[in-house]
């Protein structure tokens, strides 16, 4: 080990260090004031983006006598984590001081949680992801309880937190038998030792392969691991929800990548059966049951179980081309997702959360504005051109069709034709109803801009979708 | 800059940027304010000088060239080998002029009808003009596609925020019934996009498929554009759409967007896959059968105007389909030409006549508020100018000769007379057909007695209307009575395309 290493993991020794600095400056900070944590906890990210930036390696680099690894998939992951992140912060300040839970922790916790994500993201061994995921989940069973006072937060908290203590077993279990069959709790060294010795890929090895599987899928809320997710979804306070339903999926990327592609990529073939059925379960149980979703943030929970169905199916093609559009769909998922939450902040109010489909009612005529921009997020979800939705659903289903699975590809259009209604039925619910909520809509000038420009980013990569493919294939190719 | 070299996405994006502007510019409440009038020149302007610079597209186009013309071509998405490419050809080019043509019809008589977030509507109407002048000019099957599937967000609003009673329920069905049609379609341009490595249409039609290949794609493209048409039996979206659309929203789903299924048919079903279409085409000439002498009988049965238009343009559209798909039903000589150049040019002369008959509806509608037939009677006596459009439309409609009705529908009679005696006689039937349902209609509304006070409290027709319906009835004539320049255009591509779709794709695919 040397001083090298350190510079290599600098980015998460830097969080680490500013995350010290939040919690003992916001000791310092009294109520009226909590948003100079806000502020604080902005430029700590805003630094972590410089720190990234200078960090940015040129090519794979294996530190910490391999149990951490530094490369393009993990910096680009990092650096969107980061922004989601921040944007998740903006969106939430003005929700959480009209509600009184302004408090320090909140943002706090966040940064936690993004710690986790990127050790996550950076790991090179099974402990190292064990450890990243942790420190993930355990903040963010504590965001989704941070309004302690709130019935629903804290029992969907004790839900996910009983659910999730499951899962993380499952996972560990599943490692250790992956370590006593393989010998080795480091990725490559796995995939090595899997080469070597073909007897090795049997029963056993299966055994602790389904383990893991149920670990990761429950991660990405993938059916049937999903039961958590649309009651997290709709019970933890919205800026919780939102924050929970944008960067953490990119961790749940990178711990599919790094495990089952890095380390496990030698059993793809026993793998990707299961997850095709997951895939495929998810991609069915979430466009249906999100139909007759009457809350938002439920019937957006329901659909992202629909979309880690698109992005399991990407990753189950196995080829370079599926790892990189399963890139590219969950980070422009995430640009969608993270803009339709803020917009449910954006209608909500002191004492009022805007998390019934009915309150989208008459949108258009509050705010021809943001009516438009809710219809570009939903359009993108839905996968109708020109946005980048649009862009994310083709590249999947041509990656599945390249490797043979037509009727895969049939069922994945259809089930997307399903999709299609109950995005349309917001929209029907902002042009062609009557309001039912005529408050006028209540945010910072930083945070309608922050929106918006979220918002025509799903029309712009639409447009000019090129540069990100050409990245995630060049990440991943 | 040349403009000659970037007509095409002038044609597309100017409009588009209008619309863009509209919204800027917003809406307001008091609909004689300064902003709702720079609003409404705003969207007159944009609409006009995309017609003006339609007119280049006119007069420059070749009609001798083999080939696309205006050709644009530069990359899109890289790594996908999307290009975006357009150009035009004898088949796109009138669509396109019709589209040029209609919109600025629909802004006129939209005027000051449209009282409620007047902005968004003429927004709307601008950039759907732009993305089906990509549709048609699309010659990448991605940007096709992406043209293809955003004109149904334009007017899924339009439908739904200006529409009817159950006008929620109507492009909800709309939305669907084509988002469905058509997702199939991209999984087909996918297939094809493994065989030939990019999306070039020419590409597609130059691959060789087997025969089994060819069934599926055909079917796949079959779902997307008969549900445009629509054909039998996939036609039960339209009656809602129509009933409930504004009148603008009318005009523009039956004169342009039902003709992109025929366009779909020519430009992609028939090159693509040949031997597809060949296997299935005496399914196509059944189901184009039965939609001219079905719906031709439910059409009359119609008590609401607007849904016996929409029956009829069902009808009309059959026509269309029988045309171009009795291609193989001929032993050689000029037959096929005749019944596409018939079906094509009966897709524009269905664009103005169908247009033109929805917005005499909609002048109705705008002095009555309804579209039962049952309401009216004697209009004549109260709208003499108003009747003598109407007339001319519904003969119009009905085939007469020296309407653009007639051309059309006459060479696709007589391609079926060469190609089976029964084709023919069914088709010629219906013309009978279609003359009852209009003409009875016609005189439900129009003659008689006057029916009752608001009958006789009517207004005839304002200048703006009178404008309207003018342009529309000496193009109608003009196209009746001298097609020759319609003719003239389509002519070189439809032989190009006889030949394309003679060239079978089997010998090659079992090498």
């Amino acid at each position: 080990m040397n001083l090298m290493d350190y510079i290599v993991a600098a980015p998460e020794i830097t969080l680490l260090g500013l995350i010290c600095f939040v919690l003992i400056a916001d000791l310092f900070i009294d109520d009226e004031n909590r948003v100079r944590t806000f502020w604080i906890s902005i430029l700590a990210l805003g630094t972590m983006l410089l720190v990234l930036n200078a960090t940015a390696p040129d090519a794979r680099i294996v530190i910490f006598s391999g149990s951490y690894v530094s490369d393009p998939l993990s910096q680009i992951l990092k650096t969107a984590a980061v922004i989601f992140v921040a944007i998740a912060f903006l969106y939430s300040r003005d929700y959480l001081r009209a509600n009184e839970i302004h408090k320090g922790e909140f943002y706090l916790l966040g940064l936690i949680g993004l710690l986790g994500m990127m050790i996550m993201m950076s790991a090179n061994s099974m402990l190292t992801m064990y450890l990243g995921l942790e420190t993930l989940a355990l903040s963010m069973y504590a965001l989704v309880a941070i309004d302690r006072n709130n019935v629903t937060s804290t029992e969907s908290a004790m839900k996910y937190f009983i659910l999730g203590a499951i899962a993380s077993g499952c996972l560990l279990y599943g490692i250790s038998w992956i370590y006593g069959v393989t010998g080795s709790l480091q990725f490559h060294e796995i995939s090595v030792a899997i080469t070597a010795d073909p007897s090795l890929n049997s029963l056993p090895l299966w055994f602790g392969l389904a383990f893991l599987i149920v670990g990761i899928g429950f991660k990405f809320g993938a059916v049937p691991f999903h039961m958590w997710l649309p009651d997290v979804y709709q019970g933890a306070r919205t800026p919780v929800t939102l924050y929970v339903a944008t960067a953490p999926k990119l961790a749940a990327l990178a711990l599919f990548l790094r495990v089952l592609v890095d380390g496990l990529g030698g059993l793809h073939d026993t793998w990707a059966a299961m997850i095709m059925v997951i895939a495929v379960l998810s991609l069915l149980v979430g466009n249906f049951v999100a139909i007759v979703q009457t809350n938002i943030k439920r019937m957006l929970g329901y659909s992202t179980i629909a979309h880690v169905g698109f992005i399991l199916l990407a990753l189950f093609v196995g080829t370079e081309q599926g790892n990189a559009v399963a890139l590219f769909y969950t980070l422009t998922y995430v640009v969608a997702a993270a803009g339709a939450f803020g917009m449910i902040i954006l209608l909500s109010r002191r004492g009022y959360d805007a998390e019934n489909l009915s309150d989208f009612k008459g949108l258009n005529a509050r705010s021809p504005w943001f009516a438009l921009m809710m219809m570009f997020l939903m359009f993108s979800m839905a996968g109708v051109p020109p946005f980048v939705g649009f862009f994310a659903k083709l590249n999947v289903i041509s990656a599945v069709v390249d490797s043979g699975f037509m009727g895969l590809a049939v069922l994945m259009v259809l089930a997307s034709v399903v999709g299609a209604y109950y995005y349309l039925r917001v929209i029907w619910y902002m042009y062609f109803e009557d309001a039912e909520d005529k408050a006028v809509l209540q945010a910072s000038t930083d945070t309608r801009v922050v929106l918006s420009l979220n918002s025509v980013a799903v029309l712009a990569l639409g447009i000019v979708p090129g540069w990100l493919l050409a990245l995630c294939i060049q990440i991943l190719g | 800059m040349d403009f000659s070299q970037h007509l095409l996405s002038i044609l597309i994006w100017l409009p588009i940027i209008g619309g863009a502007a509209l919204i800027a510019i917003g809406d307001d409440s008091d609909s004689s304010s300064s902003r709702a009038g720079l609003m409404r020149i705003v969207a007159l302007a944009t609409s006009v000088v995309t017609l003006l610079f339609s007119i280049g597209l006119y007069v420059g186009f070749d009609n001798a060239a083999t080939g696309m013309q205006f050709t644009e071509k530069m990359p899109w998405v890289d790594s996908l080998n999307v290009f975006y490419s357009l150009g035009v050809d004898g088949i796109s080019a009138p669509l396109i002029l019709l589209t040029t043509f209609i919109t600025p019809l629909v802004v006129i008589s939209s005027w000051d009808t449209i009282k409620n977030r007047s902005a968004q509507y003429f927004a709307a109407f601008l950039i759907l003009e732009g993305l089906m002048v990509g549709v048609f000019s699309a010659l990448d099957a991605l940007l096709f596609y992406v043209f293809w599937e955003s004109m149904l967000i334009p007017m899924f609003l339009i439908i739904g925020i200006w529409g009817g009673a159950r006008r929620v329920y109507a492009t909800l069905k709309f939305f669907l019934y084509t988002f469905l049609g058509s997702v199939l379609m991209l999984v087909a341009f996918i297939y094809l996009y493994g065989q030939t490595g990019s999306f070039d249409l020419f590409g597609f039609m130059g691959v060789p498929l087997t025969l089994g290949a060819q069934k599926y794609i055909f079917i796949a493209f079959l779902l997307a554009f008969a549900v445009k048409v629509p054909m039998w039996p996939v036609h039960t979206w339209l009656p809602d759409a129509h009933v409930e659309a504004p009148t603008g929203g009318s005009v523009i789903l039956a004169a342009i967007m039902l003709k992109m299924g025929g366009y779909g048919f020519v430009r992609l079903s028939l090159p693509i896959v040949p031997d597809g279409s060949e296997y299935f085409s005496g399914m196509m000439i059944a189901l184009s059968l039965i939609a001219v002498v079905y719906i031709g009988f439910v059409a009359l049965m119609q008590k609401d105007m607007k849904k016996l238009i929409a029956y009829s343009s069902i009808a009309h559209m059959g026509f269309v389909t029988l045309g171009l798909f009795m291609l193989w039903s001929f032993d050689g000589g000029m037959g096929a030409g005749l019944g596409i150049t018939g079906g094509l040019i009966q897709m524009i002369s269905h664009g103005l006549i169908s247009g033109a008959m929805f917005l005499c509806v909609g002048v109705l509608y705008d002095r009555m508020h309804s579209r039962e037939i049952s309401d009216y009677g004697g209009v004549a006596n109260t709208m003499p100018v108003y009747a003598a459009f109407m007339v001319l439309f519904a003969m119009a409609n009905a085939g007469l000769p020296g309407t653009s009705g007639f051309v059309g529908e006459f060479m696709v009679i007589i391609a079926s007379f060469k190609a089976n005696f029964w084709y023919a006689f069914l088709a010629a039937g219906t013309l009978i057909l279609g003359a009852a349902y209009t003409l009875w209609m016609v005189k439900r509304v129009i003659y008689g007695e006057v029916a009752n006070d608001n009958v006789a409290a009517l207004k005839d027709l304002n200048s703006r209307e009178f404008i309207v319906l003018a342009i529309l009835a000496v193009s109608v004539l003009l196209v009746g009575l001298w097609p020759a320049p319609l003719v003239d255009m389509m002519n070189v591509t439809v032989e190009q395309l006889i030949e394309q779709v003679g060239r079978s794709k089997l010998w090659q695919a079992a090498l």
